[in-house]
């Protein structure tokens, strides 16, 4: 245990030093990429909330990836046109205000998780895959089909949405503010994990039997995890669409549903930091890999086979050794 | 003689032609173990899953302290009262014995919906469970994973956890199964002195536990109810030692 929270401290510092050692090296292509890292590990803390301590193995994060960068987008777009939002029955002008993007897009994953989680958790195993993945591709076919906000060709955010007191547009300070994020969320992770309602949690995994036969009923522990893993991947879509300043139906492929689970299984399933292991690993392997053969994702392939068949644990579990319960 | 805790009333339940549970009535009263035997395949543990809500039965009637059962889901009938230990011990594995029972601690102790404060700090949950540790003798065993302990062990962990939820009503599936006659024994005493405080209805193969322990035995063979009765008007009956007894001699 002292290990692992040891190995946290070397990641979570590690990635605060980074575009800080960028920034004195003049290196702003550097923070841009350790910005990335924490937004995308931020989705895989999401999901790692479902995936890993409760079990839920959901094949459509991206959707609520993408919900997020949608309302980032969707809302500063309507600022940018000077258009409302809504003008009838009452007037909702769009807004750039980060914060504010950030409640409007928890609450659209709120809501659309609940509405998934209540369909999708009446099933299990391979099924509940296929319902995740097929509300993901719903979602994302709605997306490319409706023409007001971009399409296909996704939508552009001009001005990157503010924050009060900082100026979002210096890499280092937007880094700040995806990293504060993230730790937050991570701080949330391990404070739900030991609480009561972490424990039903990890028992609806381990055995959902006994937690019935224990009173509580599995359905709901699940759809009340699921709902609030959703709205942590929908906080780093909205900071990913800000990051890139540009959303796109991309941000609700399946294909990136897939990257989110391959930053938890990589990074250790069920380990709090985790999906900040695996998506460092994933986006470094992307840029150096990358820039040596096109083909990096097929050493991807290989080392994902590896973790899968021969440590469970992912890299954390290499570093750490075995999980272990209080 | 008061209302029973637990009464059946011409259940019915079928897997195609298969009759597993035909007009099944039993009553459980306050204060007594109430054995259900029958050959393998007579539909026992059919009837332990209807009364625990994990099947539906097709007909008939579930009261439990006066409420009718049907609709109630495994969770809900548990949190009213019915506790129950599984044929198979059923824990959760990668928890500790004292986190195992920790969670019915918590089940009857309020919400599971809390989601900030850690368990490990809260010391009237963990007090309570070492207590029911402490109860079934496996307080020493507490920061053991539960997949690393013994059969027996686990089969002590999981009365723990039944006892912690306070239940009115104890199903107890086989618990004997897979124990040594050490075992047996030592859980033959324990249950004898639980019945004061909460009425049993046992599932059990081992004859020599039933006979010492059950207050009424009731016979079950292919999902019917062939006898009913106290310990000597089963030893007794003729059709109960053909269909089943005899195959013990």
């Amino acid at each position: 245990m002292a290990r692992e929270t040891a190995i946290n401290w070397i990641l979570g510092l590690g990635l605060l030093a980074v575009p800080c050692l960028a920034l004195w090296a003049d290196e702003t292509f550097y923070i841009t990429l350790a910005t990335r890292v924490a937004i995308l590990a931020l989705a895989g803390v999401g999901l790692n909330l479902a995936l890993g301590f409760g079990g839920m193995v959901s094949f459509g994060h991206a959707t609520f990836f993408g919900l997020g960068g949608y309302a980032a987008g969707i809302l500063a777009t309507h600022v940018f046109n000077q258009e409302p939002l809504l003008t009838f029955p009452f007037t909702i002008a769009g807004t750039s205000d980060m914060i504010v993007i950030w409640i409007v897009a928890i609450l659209v994953c709120a809501l659309v998780a609940l509405a998934i989680g209540v369909i999708a958790l009446r099933t299990s195993g391979v099924y509940f895959i296929m319902i995740t993945l097929a509300f993901a591709q719903m979602i994302y076919y709605f997306a490319i089909s409706w023409p007001s906000y971009g399409g296909e060709d996704g939508l552009s955010i001009y001005v990157r949405n503010g924050f009060p007191g900082l100026n979002t547009l210096d890499p280092i300070q937007f880094f700040l503010i995806c990293y504060a994020a993230l730790m937050l969320c991570l701080f949330l992770s391990a404070r739900l994990r030991d609480s009561r309602f972490g424990a039903a949690l990890q028992v609806a995994r381990q055995n959902e039997a006994r937690l019935a036969a224990t009173g509580i009923a599995p359905f709901n522990i699940r759809l009340v995890a699921y709902v609030i893993s959703a709205c942590m991947t929908g906080l780093a879509g909205a900071l990913f669409a800000d990051l890139n300043r540009f959303v796109s139906p991309s941000m609700l492929s399946w294909h990136l549903s897939g990257e989110i689970m391959i930053f938890v299984i990589l990074g250790g399933v069920g380990r709090l930091f985790g999906p900040l292991a695996g998506a460092a690993l994933f986006i470094v392997m992307e840029f150096y890999l990358g820039g040596v053969t096109e083909h990096w994702q097929f050493f991807l392939g290989l080392i994902l086979l590896c973790v899968v068949l021969f440590v469970r644990g992912g890299v954390i579990g290499i570093l750490a050794g075995r999980r272990h319960h209080g | 003689m008061a209302e029973p805790v637990l009464s059946l009333h011409s259940l019915r339940k079928s897997f195609g032609a298969l009759k597993a549970t035909d007009e099944v009535s039993l009553d459980v009263h306050e204060g007594e173990i109430h054995a259900l035997i029958g050959p393998n395949g007579a539909g026992k543990s059919t009837l332990i899953h209807q009364v625990a809500g994990s099947l539906t039965p097709d007909a008939g009637e579930i009261r439990f302290l006066g409420e009718d059962m049907r609709g109630l889901s495994v969770a809900q009938r548990v949190r009213r009262g019915l506790g129950r230990t599984f044929q198979v011990s059923s824990v959760a594995p990668e928890f500790s014995a004292l986190r195992n029972v920790m969670l019915s601690v918590q089940s009857t102790q309020g919400s599971s919906f809390r989601f900030l404060r850690p368990v490990m700090r809260d010391r009237a949950l963990i007090d309570a469970a070492m207590e029911k540790l402490a109860v079934v003798d496996l307080a020493e065993r507490a920061d053991i994973p539960a997949a690393e302990l013994s059969h027996g062990e686990r089969r002590q962990l999981e009365m723990a956890m039944a006892l912690a939820l306070q239940p009115r009503l104890l199903l107890l599936d086989e618990p004997t199964a897979g124990m040594g006659p050490e075992g047996s024994r030592s859980l033959t005493r324990f249950l004898d002195a639980l019945r004061q405080e909460v009425p049993i209805l046992l599932v059990e193969h081992d004859m020599e536990a039933v006979f010492s322990l059950a207050d009424r035995i009731t016979v079950l063979v292919y999902g019917r109810v062939i006898a009913s009765g106290s310990v000597d008007e089963i030893r007794s009956n003729a059709d109960v030692r053909e269909a089943y007894l005899g195959e013990e001699d």
